[in-house]
This record gives C-alpha cells, structure tokens and sequence, in this order.
C-alpha cells in the first residue's frame, strides 16, 4: 500500500518507457491518411485547370480552361449566387448562434438546449434539405397547412420557392444545421472563462444581459470559435447536395457546376470544370481572408465602443429575437422530418389536406428491393471508416499522452484542412490518382475519401475528453501491478466509455452525410442512401423520396441514440458515472 | 446625496430549509453592516438577492430598498449596486484604462473628459501611469484595487462587499481593508459587507450581524 502511494504522489517515479512502435507511427500516419489525399487531390484538379491532363489529352500548360470557363453561359451568374448564399448562410448563421447564445447562457435551461441540439448534427444536410423542401414546395406541407382557409388558395400557387433564383431556400437550409453547430461550439468554449461571474459585473455596472455578453464574453472566447466559423463559411461557399437539392437549377451555384461539368459525357468539359473547381478553392480562401480581416477591423472598433461606456438596455430583445429566430429553425427541422415520415407512409396525400388521408407501408414495401444494398453500404462503408478513424485517432492521443508533449497548436489547423478546402476543389484530382491506382469506383476507395472527412471530426470530438482524463488513474492501475496495456484495456478506455461512443456516432453521422466523396471515389457506381436520395430528389414521387430519405436520417440519429443509452445502461449501478 | 439602503424581513431559504432571517437593518450612507458566518451559511447568496443575480434554486422574500426605489423588482442592470468579490474578475481582454472606461458612465463626456477622469482615479489609488497596462501584469492588490476603483466609476447608490480580502497575503489586506473602506466612506455609499474573518468586521467599524450556520 505504502508503494502504492509513494507511486501515486511521485510522477517520476512513474516508468517512461518507450512507447510501442505503433503508438509512435501513429500521427505521422492520421496525418498521411487525410493530407496526402487532400494535397494529391489538389493538384491533380489544379493542373487540368490549367491543361495539363495527358490520359484527356491536355498536354499543353495555358489559359484555355479558364477562357472557357469565362465564356460558359451562367458562369458570372453562378459565381455570384455561391457568393451571395455562402456569406449570407456564415453571417445569419453566426448572428443567430451568438444572439442565441447570448440570450440563454445564464439560464438554467442553457445546458439542456445543448444536449437537444446535438441530434440535430446527425442529421445529414441531404435529408434535411429534402424535409425542407417538403416543407416549403408551393404544394408543400406549410402551403397545405394555410389552404384553403387562411390562403384561398383552391391549387398550388404557380410558383417557385425550391430551386429560386434568389438562393434564400438554400440559405434557409443551411442555416437549420449551421446555427446549432456554432451554438454548441460557442457553449463548449463558454467553459474556458469565468463567464457567468463577469456577466454578473458587468450586469452591476448597468449593462443589459445580452450586452454584457457581447462586451465581455464573446472577445475571449471568439478565438475558440474561429476556426469552426471558416469552416462554416468554407462550407457554405462550396456545398453541393443541398444546393442540388434546393438551389436554383440554371445557373446553379459554382460548385454544381464544376460538378455537372465533371460529370460530362463530353470529356473536354472536365478542363473548366477544373478551372471552376480551383476558383472556387481561391474564393474560399479569399472570403476566409476577408473574414479574418473584418475581425480584425470589428474587433478594434469594438473596443473603442466599449469605452464609451454607453449602456443599451433594450439589446436583450435582439438576444431573444435571435432565439425565437432559432426555434423556429428548431421547429422547421423537425417538421422537415416530420413531412418525411408522412410521405413515406402516405397512401394518398390530396391537395389541400393538411395530412394524408390513406396509410400504407407499401412505399416501405415496393422500395425495400432497391433500398437494401445502399442502405447495406452505407452501414459498411460508415462503420468501416469510424473504426479505421477511431483506432488511429486512439493511436495519437494515447501517444501523445504517455508522451505528456504539450500538443502543438498549429496540428488544429491541419485538423481543419479537409473542413476549409472545399470537396470541389480535390475530388476529381483524388479521383484521376485512385483510377492511376486502378482503386476507383472500389469500396475500399470510397472508406478512404470518407475517413478524410470522419477522422478530423472523430479527433475534434474526441481530443478534449481524453486529455482531460485524469491520468493518476492510470498510474494507480500500474502501481497496483497491471501492465501499461491492462491500465490502457480495463481502466482508461471503460472510462471514456461515453466519449468514445458519441464521438464515434459524430463520425458514423459525418460518413452517411457524405455525398460528393462518394459520387467521385465510387465513380458513380458505388450507391449509398444518401447519394439515391439526392438523386432522387429531382423526382416527383414524395413517397419514395421521403422512403429514402427517412431511413437516411434515421441510421445517424439511431447510432446517435445508442451511443448515448448505452454507457448510461452499463453504468446504472455507478452514479459517478451515469 | 446618497439614500439609505435597507433590508425588511429578508428571509432566504432553500428547499424549505431557512438560511438566513428574517432580517431587518438599515445602513446610512458612509456606513458599513457586516454579516459574519462560516461557509455555506448563505451570505453570498444573500448579496446576490441584493444584486439581483440569485440563483433561481433559492427563495427569498423581504424587500430591499435604496431610499425610495425597491430593487425587488429590477434587473440587476438597473438596480446601481456596486458588487466586490473574491475575484477581481478584470477584463482581461481590455486594459486597466479599459476596464474603468467601460464602467464610467456615457454621460462623462467628450473622450477627453473620460480620459481625465480615468487618471485622476488612478491617481488618488495610487496606480498613476497604469493606464495602458495589461491587468495581467499587475499585482493582486493593484488589481483588486482597479476593481474597486471599477465599481465605483460606475456611479452605484450603493456597494456590497462578497469576502473581496480572503484571497489576499495578510499585509495586503491590511492596506487594502483600509483603501476600500476609505473609498466607500469617501463617496458616502451604503455599504454591506459579508465575511467571516473577524479583522474584516472590526476594520468596517460598523453594525456586525453574526449569522449562524444551519
């Protein structure tokens, strides 16, 4: 016993071994697994750009991509609507998750809104901008809902709300994912800083709740958001299925385009397509610059406000006009999911009935023959990259903490590379290097271009718990006998039970949502739920894209549910841990 | 002139369980009541009702006026109290400057005025030239002392006191115990004070309500 103490109070005395090889390879490889594709990707879509692509016979370096790309019809169209919908998705989205937060931090209620938004970034962005337009299509739910009696109308208004030239449908659709993604990132980063005391001062000095927030929280914390900021921003300039789901369809936005040109039968259109794609990866970057400018620029003009000392007592009423804006996104998502379930099990839904007026699970029926094998890929192909995600990601932190570095902060960034380089802009150059490799339209070339994606989430989610885990129980399990492995196997890894699983839902989540990497690594042969769902949704039959869509949703919000049923289901008998 | 501050039939409870009174004072301006009880006795929490930042799991009932406005029923940005606490709770994204500008009222104007105004409190701390300092480089008691000097910018009609001392080496709270009750005598600010370290009652010099714990 007295050993056992002496071991627990004396880290020194706790042997350093090297760790295992494995355990050292690991971050090199985590790295290699999601930068090299990245980088390879980027150039082989930046040298067709500029005709370079010998296997479509581009041997000469030139302009002639680009004067392509400025003479396509739409082109000057299409650029400015992915301008437009992607800073007016950032802008909104942020205002509305700051004024949100602003509004309900101090409240007790602030911890349980969390934990009712999370589910809500299961749900892949596909699913949801077909709910949406379900939602909003002028015989959609909403229209049939108002009709006849509050809008007379006896038909369907003859116009366009889904696919709008405007582009607002898209940037209403994002906003229902962004706004409780930068919620819940602006909560976590909450808990670095003293912020309910000094709201509590700067409350005594008279200044209103939301106000004080604004002056007194927001520059510390901002930092901790930035990053999650550009990669919404990113996001938005260069999102495909739900602009294909819910944008305008002629011009579309930038990145559609580059997408259908990729997509040409004629070969030659994959030269401004690549050209496109770069643009796109320059307008990201630039629009990144900007926004970090306009901080800059906001910020200093901040400070000189706060000085002035001049109380607004009525700001609160922006913070809960944030938050009404918020849940009424709340409710439209889940009325989208709502319009799904409905149409899947309608039998006859007729204009202008609020609700289906014959029940069926026939749709169920006659789609399960086409529904298995995606949905069985899908399962596949998520579940394969979460595992590969997690044991690598394991590899590094449990590298990273037997070494007890301090962990440099720059690796964050590169963490973020696939979130702030735009899909576009690296899956064609991914996908002409796995056919060189004669890997493309494989399973195991889509598990990959999808771990690119799950394994930053996975770390993301996973980094802050497992650090934070208190190593002197480690050091306890090896003072009392067990091995480094025993300590890793019994001790840590029960432990973590519950980041480990949610985190994994987080990654299982962010493979179904995947659209474009799984159009281009499978080379359109490879069919996933959500890629038949965005396909799908062009159609008119409601039935069967609520059918595929549905079941979309379901598979991340199910995995969701068990990773967090299941740690509180074994744990029932220990209080300190359920 | 400042008005009197003063609590009727204050109780605070939890679950059912009483905390604290019911308690009756009333502290003139430039005087000093101290509440004196061990941890967890619910005297924090009873400033907090004052300040109007309780947290909603208490009950409390009383009324507690400054003159003739009843703060019951006003936001904490409205009341105009003045709070300390253990913490000096600087922002640390602004500077010392900063901090005291973002207190000073709007009405103190042009810049220039606001700037004078700034050194001059400065100045009577003792902290001349601080201005522009990063509150991360000062020391505990200069920082303690920007806070109060932080307070009182802001113009309260009355200061309340959380143990602003217990974290301080016990030479640094002399001078300090001596700096802040000078300062609320100063201004002629109704002042209560929650502690339990009888040096602090005896350095307030005025009416000492020993609370018991429950």
């Amino acid at each position: 016993m007295a050993e056992a103490l002496h071991a627990l109070s004396a880290s020194a005395a706790v042997p350093r071994a090297r760790p295992p090889w494995a355990l050292r390879l690991a971050p090199a490889l985590t790295l290699a697994a999601f930068v090299l594709p990245i980088v390879a990707g980027l150039a082989g879509t930046l040298l067709p750009a500029f005709g370079w692509l010998p296997a479509l016979g581009g041997r000469e370096l030139g302009a002639n991509a680009w004067r392509a790309l400025g003479a396509a019809p739409g082109f000057a169209t299409a650029l400015r609507l992915s301008l437009f919908t992607g800073w007016a998705a950032t802008v909104l989205s942020l205002a509305l998750a700051l004024g949100i937060v602003a509004f309900v931090h101090h409240r007790p209620w602030a911890r349980r809104l969390g934990e009712a938004m999370a589910p809500m970034l299961a749900m892949p962005h596909s699913a949801l901008a077909i709910g949406f337009a379900f939602l909003i299509l002028p015989s959609g739910w909403v229209a049939r809902a108002l009709s006849p009696g509050l809008t007379g109308w006896e038909l369907p208004p003859d116009v366009a709300t889904v696919g709008h030239a405007s582009g607002w449908p898209l940037v209403a659709a994002l906003l229902l994912k962004e706004v409780p993604y930068l919620v819940l990132m602006t909560l976590a980063a909450l808990n670095q800083v003293p912020a309910r005391a000094q709201v509590t001062v700067a409350r005594s000095l008279g200044y209103g709740p939301v106000q004080a927030w604004f002056a007194v929280v927001l520059p510390q914390v901002y930092a901790q958001i930035r990053l999650p900021v550009y990669a919404v921003l990113a996001f938005s300039l260069s999102v495909v299925d739900v602009a294909l789901i819910l944008g305008p369809g002629n011009p579309p936005t930038l990145a559609v385009l580059a997408v259908r040109w990729f997509g040409d039968p004629d070969t030659r259109w994959v030269f401004p397509a690549s050209a496109a794609a770069t643009l796109l990866l320059a307008v990201v970057a630039a629009s990144i610059a900007l926004w970090f400018g306009a901080e800059r620029v906001l910020g200093r003009w901040a400070l000189v406000l706060l000085q002035r000392g001049v109380r607004r007592r009525r700001s609160a009423w922006l913070g809960g006009a944030a938050t009404a804006a918020g849940a009424a996104l709340l409710a439209a998502a889940l009325a989208s999911m709502g319009a799904m379930a409905l149409w899947s099990l309608a039998a006859q839904w007729r204009w202008p009935d609020a609700l289906p007026s014959a029940w069926t699970f026939a749709n169920w029926q006659r789609q399960a023959g086409s529904l298995w094998l995606p949905a069985l890929t899908t399962l596949v192909v998520a579940a394969a990259s979460t595992l590969i995600s997690l044991a690598l990601v394991v590899a590094c932190l449990e590298h990273e903490s037997r070494q007890r570095v301090a962990r440099p902060s720059r690796s964050l960034w590169l963490l973020y590379l696939p979130l702030l380089v735009p899909q576009v802009a690296f899956l064609f150059g991914l996908q002409v290097l796995l056919v060189r490799l004669g890997a493309d339209g494989r399973l195991s070339a889509v598990i990959w271009a999808h771990l690119v994606f799950v394994l930053p989430y996975l770390f993301l989610s996973l980094a802050d718990p497992w650090r934070a885990f208190d190593e002197r129980y480690t050091r306890a399990a090896l003072a009392l006998g067990a091995s480094r492995w025993r300590a890793f196997w019994r001790i840590k890894l029960p432990l973590l039970l519950r980041p480990l699983l949610l985190s994994c839902a987080v990654a299982f989540a962010v493979s179904v949502g995947q659209y474009l990497p799984t159009l281009f690594a499978g080379a359109g042969r490879v069919a996933t739920l959500t890629t038949e769902a965005v396909t799908l949704a062009g159609g008119a039959d409601r039935r069967v894209i609520g059918t595929w869509a549905l079941l979309q949703a379901a598979f991340p919000l199910a995995v969701y549910w068990l990773a967090a049923a299941t740690p509180r289901w074994l744990f029932r008998r220990r209080k300190a841990l359920a | 002139m400042n008005a009197a501050l003063r609590l009727q039939r204050v109780r605070l409870a939890i679950g059912g369980r009483t905390l604290i009174g019911p308690l009756s004072a009333t502290v003139q301006p430039g005087e000093c009541l101290t509440l004196m009880g061990p941890s967890g006795c619910g005297k924090s929490s009873l400033l907090a009702w004052m300040a109007g930042t309780l947290d909603p799991v208490f009950e409390a009932e009383g009324r507690v006026t400054v003159g003739d406005t009843d703060l019951g029923p006003l936001p904490p940005e409205a009341r105009r109290v003045g709070i300390l606490f253990q913490d000096d709770l600087l922002f640390p994204h602004l500077s010392v400057a900063g901090n005291l500008a973002f207190a000073l009222p709007a009405a103190v104007r042009p810049a220039s005025e606001r700037r004078a105004r700034i050194e001059q409190a400065l100045a009577d701390a003792g902290l001349a030239g601080f201005g522009e300092r990063d509150p991360a480089t000062l020391s505990g008691g200069q920082r303690a002392r920007v806070a109060l000097l932080r307070t009182l910018l802001a113009q309260p009609r009355a200061l309340l006191l959380d143990e602003p001392f217990s974290k301080l080496d016990a030479p640094l709270r002399d001078e300090l115990r001596r700096f802040v009750f000078e300062h609320a005598r100063d201004s002629a600010l109704p002042t209560v004070l929650v502690t339990h370290d009888e040096a602090d009652a005896a350095a307030a010099g005025g009416a000492l309500v020993r609370l018991e714990a429950t």
